[in-house]
């Protein structure tokens, strides 16, 4: 086992190689750089110099290889320097909004699993019952709404009905406040945000938890167990549900990882001030440092899921771990 | 000169801001306490306003510092109603021929570290923003071009020589971006310091910056304007997307937004809220242009240029676009109603500014078929923002089909945009934009220059340099409009250098608890929020 993790361990490095040379090069395809944005958005006179003046105090004027070294330099002892657009440590405007990312991702799981899973099962015990439909129905209505458009839904939904009964319109907050400082603040303005991108998520997981457990069911070792007289409850739960887990697992995991760097839209929904907010306005900005150092850490949160997932695996299927 | 137009514009402006709500409001006595939720559409680059020049930096930035005068927060809308800010008295007007200005500083003055403030401190800034040094960057320098020195005789008097007069002076040391700062901090800290620290004399004290989230700031019970500011503190939320603005300020999680919403917002807002919400509406102090490539062919053809200016409707677009987007005014190169704007008889005289719109349609066709192009192609560039960017970019496509010009818009995002209008040059036409803070208009009128370092019609027209030469010269108001005149007759018709589309016109719905502010002509002025005050 230890073998097999350090091998997978050494496999990352030249993912984030690859990745690294990939989104180096791509980001300065992309015409204008951030001292001509910063200067001439506004349409005021902009003298050439002062344009010149801020390509030299980023770097942004040296040579492309020796800008490529530097953040290869930088990517390998975490330095990733300051962000272009507002001079601030990227590692710090990161850490900011990683945390309140982190806890999206986790109550959206949550949400996702406690209703997946359940309703999955459900749904392929019950195969071709209204039970099933009414099941299916949902997680194909799940799948088909974009989350962004839910989220503006519950929006004005929770606008509309406080102001209908209360005669004051209410709307979650839109400043965060960790958890451990007002939890109340935290959780109101955060349970939306989890249940418009938990709900895809959980259709997602529910359809592929049917269309694995009916596999498995059909299996010849269910048939055995079922034959030798086990209790149904026991069949479904130890010898069924948790061989069918394997392609939920890997569903869950990359949706988790998803849901670190890619909420792009829902967090402007939600006015969420998380990782995908950061992306969408450094790839805007042409704040190459910040974008280069986001993308190395959603590939890395992928990379590591990946990794995770695959333990899981081993953990799920002993045939996996042996060989 | 100053003096001239000065009592020109005082008896010739008649309130700009046409304030629904807030300007039929007695007046009220103002209550302290409270803290101010508003939320800000556009990100902090730096603290440094020297250096910046968005309203993403002056919304949450400015309440910390002061300036040496400023637009009066009281009667915003007057192009010509400065009052000190940390000078002392009155605004000082022009001596020696009008190239001196003396300004007294107030005394008693601290900043928030609690260094005192003296004419030091104002010279260090604007020896920053005027004389920055090598690698210093100023976005604001080339508004000072006439300063020559500036001097300190004692510790409360700054001085400024002037090479020539000009009324482009006092609204330029009025821009809002010109914070003053300590020379004990440029000294010891380098110039670079500010846009990552702050410590001003503003009527707030900075309290912390979460970024991409928001800015909070304590009232400063040190503030030199006695009893001011109402407000316990503030706190400026970012949200960059218009909808979660709107919901904010309907789900009362912020008061207001001080850069403004398109009518439909304001509607809506109106209607879910009814008496708790209060419009204030004015022309707004941006004008979005359509400017021809005279680098490329046949848009080298003035008949051509002219044929782009007489196809668009103004009027008409004015009537139509006002209901869905921030545009609405019909003007010149001059801000809408300023004294030396012209009149909608003067501006009918101008090329595609006739109200008979099929009159000035046929004079297009004929002239495109003179020039050989009666099938002419447009590629016309545009930036990916909505409002109100891509809405009359749209219109001027459809516009410009009525006289038979087949128009590809290209919209880009902003980055790969200003790439194409200041490096590329790969349009035929592009949108380009004027926003100015104060009201300066012998200053912002350069904008329409062959040599303006931000005007894109890569041209030269030593006539209309000639004619700005005496623009800038000129003493005699009535002699100076008529000057004026022939600038912009020169510009947007008989060349069609440049083509103003429709001035922008600003919509601000906000909670009615909020008093004390009123629209200014400008999304960048009155955001000191001294003045402003909650009736909760």
């Amino acid at each position: 086992m230890s073998k097999y993790i350090f091998k997978r361990v050494l496999l990352m490095i030249p993912t984030l190689i690859g990745a690294g040379v990939l989104v180096f090069f791509l980001m300065r395809l992309i015409p204008g750089d951030v001292c001509e944005l910063r200067f001439a958005g506004t349409g005021l006179y902009v003298d050439q110099a002062q344009i010149d003046t801020c390509r030299s105090n980023l770097g942004i004027d040296r040579p492309m290889f020796v800008q490529f070294a530097d953040f290869m330099i930088g990517f390998f002892t975490f330095n990733f320097g300051d962000s272009m657009w507002t001079g601030k440590p990227i590692l710090f405007e990161i850490g900011l909004r990683f945390e309140l990312s982190l806890q999206v991702a986790i109550m959206a799981t949550f949400v996702a699993v406690i209703i997946a899973i359940p309703l999955g099962a459900i749904s392929a015990i019950k195969q071709d019952t209204w039970l099933d439909y009414a099941v299916r129905t949902f997680a194909i209505a799940g799948i088909a709404i974009p989350s962004f458009w839910l989220g503006i839904m519950i929006i004005l939904g929770l606008l509309i009905v406080t102001q209908q009964v209360t005669g004051i319109p209410w709307m979650p907050p839109i400043d965060y406040k960790p958890i451990w400082v007002d939890p109340a603040h935290n959780i109101a303005q955060l349970i939306w945000p989890a249940v418009a991108t938990g709900y895809r998520y959980s259709a997602v997981a529910t359809r592929m938890t049917r269309s694995a457990l009916l596999e498995v069911l059909r299996e010849d070792y269910i048939r055995t167990a079922r034959a030798k007289g086990l209790i149904e409850k026991v069949v479904i739960n130890r010898h069924a549900l948790k061989n069918a887990m394997l392609p939920v697992v890997t569903i869950i995991g990359i949706e988790f990882a998803f849901l670190m760097g890619g909420l792009v839209v829902t967090e402007q929904v939600f006015n969420l001030n998380g990782i995908g907010k950061l992306f969408i306005e450094s790839v805007q900005n042409h704040d190459y440092a910040m974008t280069e150092a986001l993308v190395m850490l959603v590939v890395l949160i992928f990379v590591v899921t990946n990794f995770i997932i695959d333990l899981c695996y081993a953990w799920l299927d002993p045939r996996i771990r042996y060989s | 000169m100053l003096n001239k137009i000065g009592k020109l514009a005082l008896a010739s402006v008649v309130g700009l801001g046409l304030t629904a709500g807030a300007g039929a409001a007695k007046a009220e006595t103002p209550k302290s306490g409270g803290i101010l939720n508003f939320v800000v559409g556009s990100k902090i680059p730096s603290y440094d306003g020297h250096q910046e020049t968005t309203f993403g930096m002056i919304h949450p930035i400015r309440p910390f510092y002061s300036l040496l005068i400023r637009v009066n927060p009281n009667n915003p809308s007057d192009p010509t109603d400065f009052e000190c800010d940390l000078c002392e008295g009155d605004v000082p007007t022009a001596t020696e021929n009008g190239t001196k200005f003396t300004f007294k500083i107030r005394k008693g003055v601290t900043f928030h570290d609690g260094t005192p403030l003296t004419s030091a401190d104002i010279k260090a800034t604007m020896d920053k923003i005027v004389f920055p040094g090598e690698g210093v960057p100023s976005a604001r320098k080339a508004f000072f071009r006439s300063v020559d020195t500036i001097t300190t005789p004692d510790a409360h008097t700054i001085v400024f020589k002037l090479k020539f007069p000009t009324a482009a002076f006092i609204p330029a040391l009025a821009t809002p971006f010109n914070f003053v700062y300590s020379k004990k901090d440029l000294d010891a800290h380098g110039m670079s310091w500010h846009k990552a620290n702050v410590n001003g004399t503003g009527p707030f004290k900075f309290v912390q910056h979460q970024p991409g989230a928001f800015v909070e700031g304590i009232k400063n019970q040190n503030y030199h304007f006695k009893g001011k500011p109402y407000l316990d503190g503030f706190k400026a939320i970012a949200a960059p997307k218009m909808a979660v603005r709107l919901s904010a300020i309907r789900g009362d999680r912020a008061a207001i937004e001080f850069r403004g919403f398109p009518p439909k917002a304001r509607d809506d807002l109106v209607k879910s809220l009814g008496d708790e919400i209060t419009v204030q509406e004015s022309d707004w102090n941006c004008v979005l242009l359509a400017t021809p490539n005279q680098k490329r062919k046949p848009f080298d053809n003035a008949k051509v240029r002219n044929a782009l200016t007489l196809g668009i409707d103004r009027w008409g677009g004015s009537k139509y676009l006002s209901q869905i987007a921030i545009v609405k005014t019909v003007g010149g190169v001059m801000f809408p109603n300023h004294p030396l704007a012209a009149t909608k008889d003067e501006l009918m005289k101008l090329k595609g500014y006739n109200t008979d719109i099929e009159a000035s349609r046929a004079e297009a066709k004929k002239l495109l078929a003179d020039a050989g192009h009666s099938n002419l192609k447009v590629d016309f560039s545009n930036r990916g923002v909505d409002q109100p960017y891509k809405v009359v970019g749209t219109w001027l496509v459809d516009q410009w089909r009525k006289v038979g010009i087949e128009t590809a818009q290209r919209v880009q995002p902003s980055g790969p945009f200003y790439d194409s209008l200041r490096k590329k040059a790969d349009f035929d036409v592009s949108i380009d934009f004027n926003c100015q803070s104060v009201i300066n208009p012998i200053a912002d009128m350069t904008k329409f220059l062959g040599s303006a370092g931000n005007n894109y019609g890569r041209f030269e027209d030593p006539e209309l340099e000639a004619i700005y030469s005496k623009i800038e010269k000129e003493g005699d108001a009535t002699k100076l409009r008529q000057l004026v005149r022939q600038y912009e007759t020169r510009s947007l018709s008989d060349e069609t250098s440049g083509m103003v589309t429709l001035w922008w016109y600003k919509i601000n719905p906000h909670r009615s608890y909020v008093k004390g502010w009123k629209i200014a002509p400008s999304h960048y002025l009155a955001q000191h929020l001294d003045h402003i005050w909650l009736d909760k």
